[in-house]
């Protein structure tokens, strides 16, 4: 096992090289295309033994990965943000075949307007897609969950595919000590891929997934991805505590930082999540028994986990770097019907939101969130949701828009 | 912890230069984070790259608003403001800039208190600044103080290895002679303490009040970009209309102009706004008299400093 610099992207090019990954569609993206540009390389050099195709589209990319999984061998493609979602018809299509694979999402806000950096709306609007989802904080957690990722989506009870996702910039482009692990050994974890029943050829056509009209069928095929996607809590467990053993890195489905005696705890997923971390020693220095969560596992989402993770705490405080329009913040809404109805539940959860578009949240905003969180415990009321913006910003914004109105009344004028 | 921001611009090798900083405290023993700031850039444009380093595993993340060290490259960015060369500069900061400005200037034309030291610019030709990352590598490593000549010889070794024996060579001789022109000044980067929970600045968060869609929806309502974007300066080769042999026919190079910068004249002519024409080149192409010619936009802008007409 060698220790070196890496970046999110050339750490999941190193996940999928070490998976003996044997064919690769793929298409262009900032800020993912280093991942292919990287299994090129490779591919070009012999160092890995794999066919590469460039597709013209997402769509197309999508339907390739789900149409060679159906063959019976182990893909893996990479994608992001707007990519994502123009390939969302093929997502949710290709899930539905059971043929799995390992789809990298590198997040980056949605337009409109268009942006470059990072948060989490485009891998949340694959949520309900049937691909089971892991969230990575680091580089080498990027590698260490593509390894896994593959192990989960071949397992019998579960059989779908499964995306890994990374934040752009602040792991895509960001050099880390990643340990690269002995190939040997990645491929004794990874295992060959038995496809069972999974034996689609060219010469000798089937049908993949065929109409169905009544709504009978139909719901029993939906329902049983749900149940597969559900068993992938139990299977990823067993994998997660296979890889600690034989790596000695410890991935659970949720990551648990100082929670066990903390009285707050802040629950957020992604990269920032680090930020985050940083500020819970901080905060403990100060004397404050404050804890993190942090989902790795989106789908399946771990309920129960957070159910006895959580039993107790007297308040916990939701960062989410997505907004769902007309709602507010997705993992709030979810762990909020998680939590419902639990005799052990805590009563103040509070909802954040930050990081929209990689806007940088400051180790002041966290020890703001706890004390905001601190102070809804002892008056009993839950704030309205929060979105972290400051004057400041807001100022910059007033000053864009009167260039802009100057720029419209000027415009008008020559009308 | 460490924080090194590096400025520069685009092709000026900041990237370049904080991987080999990054890599050299990585094989110090250190705990290492380094990234570039890419955004929509090209060759010219402003860029930042940044290193952390730590003896613990490093939990900051994004960009470095308070620097330990900040390098500049480019001393023409320092006054523009979207590259934000002085953001979070404090008396702590150690300022290193390539430039043939003294320190004492610099600290007076910024009104800056801390350390400031300059890497004598060796030469006019524009083909040596290629190794200008490895210069400001070297000179940045000495005044860290915590990286042998070893560590950062190795580094350069690794990071440009596959560029050839000759690239090595030339960067490793740059990056070491700056690295031994700072040896008086060794050591001289201080780290902050860490940040409190006990006393902390509370951000100054506000509630953000709606608007009307005629206000907050993202729209500007003008060809290409806001005209306060001089997105011409991007410009390396100057499309010119001679007008002797325009035809007139106005809606060819105006239509398929991609930025919206040509205009019609109320005599019917086209007329390129050179504020925004990004040089793209594509209304030379489809003239069809071809009475849009290229040419090279310094020789453009020497002829107009000279007078006379591009």
């Amino acid at each position: 096992m060698k220790r070196k610099l890496l970046t999110g992207n050339g750490a999941a090019a190193w996940g999928a090289r070490l998976a003996a990954t044997d064919y690769i569609p793929a298409f262009p993206i900032t800020p993912q295309t280093e991942i292919i540009e990287a299994l090129g390389n490779w591919i070009d050099t012999d160092e890995m033994d794999a066919r590469m195709v460039t597709l013209e589209s997402e769509h197309s990319m999508i339907t390739s990965a789900g149409a060679a999984a159906a063959t019976g061998v182990r893909v893996f493609s990479a994608t992001s943000s707007q990519g994502l979602l123009y390939g969302m018809e093929m997502l949710y299509t290709v899930a539905g075949w059971r043929a799995p694979f390992v789809l990298v999402n590198v997040s980056r806000g949605l337009s409109s307007p268009i942006t470059l950096e990072p948060d989490h709306n485009d891998i949340l609007a694959a949520r309900d897609s049937g691909f089971l989802q892991i969230h990575c904080s680091t580089c080498q957690e990027v590698l260490d969950s593509t390894l896994m990722a593959f192990r989960l989506g071949e397992d019998p009870r579960v059989r779908l595919p499964v995306i890994v996702n990374l934040d752009g910039f602040y792991l895509s482009f960001t050099r880390e000590p990643v340990e690269i692990p002995d190939e040997t050994a990645a491929r004794q974890f990874v295992g060959d891929y038995d496809p069972e029943n999974i034996r689609f050829r060219a010469s000798s056509p089937v049908s993949q997934a065929v109409a169905v009209l009544g709504g009978s069928p139909y719901s029993y095929f939906r329902y049983e991805s749900h149940l597969a996607a559900q068993n992938g809590l139990a299977v990823y467990d067993e994998i997660a505590t296979e890889f600690a053993e034989r790596f000695g890195r410890s991935y659970t489905a949720i990551e648990s930082y100082r929670t066990d005696d903390a009285e707050l705890v802040f629950v957020m997923m992604g990269s920032f999540a680090t930020k985050a971390r940083e500020a819970v020693d901080r905060l403990r220095e100060n004397g404050q028994a404050v804890g993190l969560l942090r989902p790795r596992l989106l789908r399946p989402f771990p309920a129960q986990h957070f159910q006895q993770l959580l039993a107790g705490k007297k308040g916990v405080a939701v960062i989410d770097q997505n907004i769902s329009m007309g709602m507010g913040g997705v993992l709030h809404s979810e762990l909020a019907s998680a939590l419902y109805g639990q005799p052990e539940s805590p009563r103040i959860l509070l909802s954040f939101i930050g990081g929209l578009g990689g806007r940088d949240i400051s180790l002041e905003e966290f020890f703001e969130i706890s004390a905001v969180t601190q102070r809804a415990v002892e008056e009993g009321q839950v704030p309205p949701p929060r979105l972290l913006y400051t004057e400041s910003e807001l100022r910059e914004v007033r000053k864009l828009q009167a260039v802009a109105k100057v720029e419209r009344d000027e415009l008008g004028e020559k009308k | 912890m460490y924080r090194i921001r590096f400025h520069g611009r685009g092709g000026q090798g900041m990237k370049t230069a904080s991987r080999i900083l990054g890599t050299a405290f990585f094989l110090q023993g250190y705990e290492v984070q380094d990234a570039p700031r890419y955004g929509a850039e090209r060759r010219g444009a402003p860029i930042f790259a940044y290193v952390r380093a730590d003896e613990t595993p490093i939990n900051e993340r994004g960009i470095i608003t308070q620097a330990d060290l900040v390098i500049v490259a480019d001393d023409s960015l320092v006054p523009v403001p979207g590259a934000g060369v002085l953001a979070g500069v404090d008396k702590h900061t150690v300022i290193l800039i390539n430039s043939d400005e003294s320190p004492e200037v610099w600290k007076q034309r910024l009104n800056i208190s801390g350390k400031v030291f300059t890497l004598p610019v060796e030469t006019e030709d524009r083909a040596e600044l290629r190794f200008i990352g490895a210069t400001c590598t070297g000179a940045a490593a000495k005044l860290l103080g915590v990286i042998t000549r070893e560590s950062l010889s190795q580094a350069i070794e690794e990071e440009l290895g596959d560029l050839g024996h000759a690239v090595v060579e030339k960067n490793l001789h740059k990056a070491l002679t700056a690295f031994d022109l700072m040896k008086k000044h060794a050591g001289c980067v201080s780290t902050m303490e860490k940040t409190s929970a006990a006393n902390y600045t509370r951000p100054a968060w506000v509630e953000l009040p709606f608007e009307d869609a005629r206000i907050s929806a993202p729209s500007i309502h003008a060809a290409a970009n806001s005209v306060q974007v001089k997105t011409g300066l991007w410009r390396t080769q100057r499309p010119v209309i001679d007008y002797e042999h325009c035809s007139g026919c106005w809606w060819v190079c105006s239509t398929f102009c991609p930025d919206g910068a040509i205009n019609v004249t109320e005599q019917g002519l086209p007329d390129i706004d050179y504020d925004h024409c990004k040089g793209c080149m594509v209304c030379v192409a489809q003239c069809p008299p071809h009475a849009i010619h290229a040419i090279a936009e310094e020789v453009a802008q020497a002829e107009e400093a000279k007078g006379g007409q591009a």
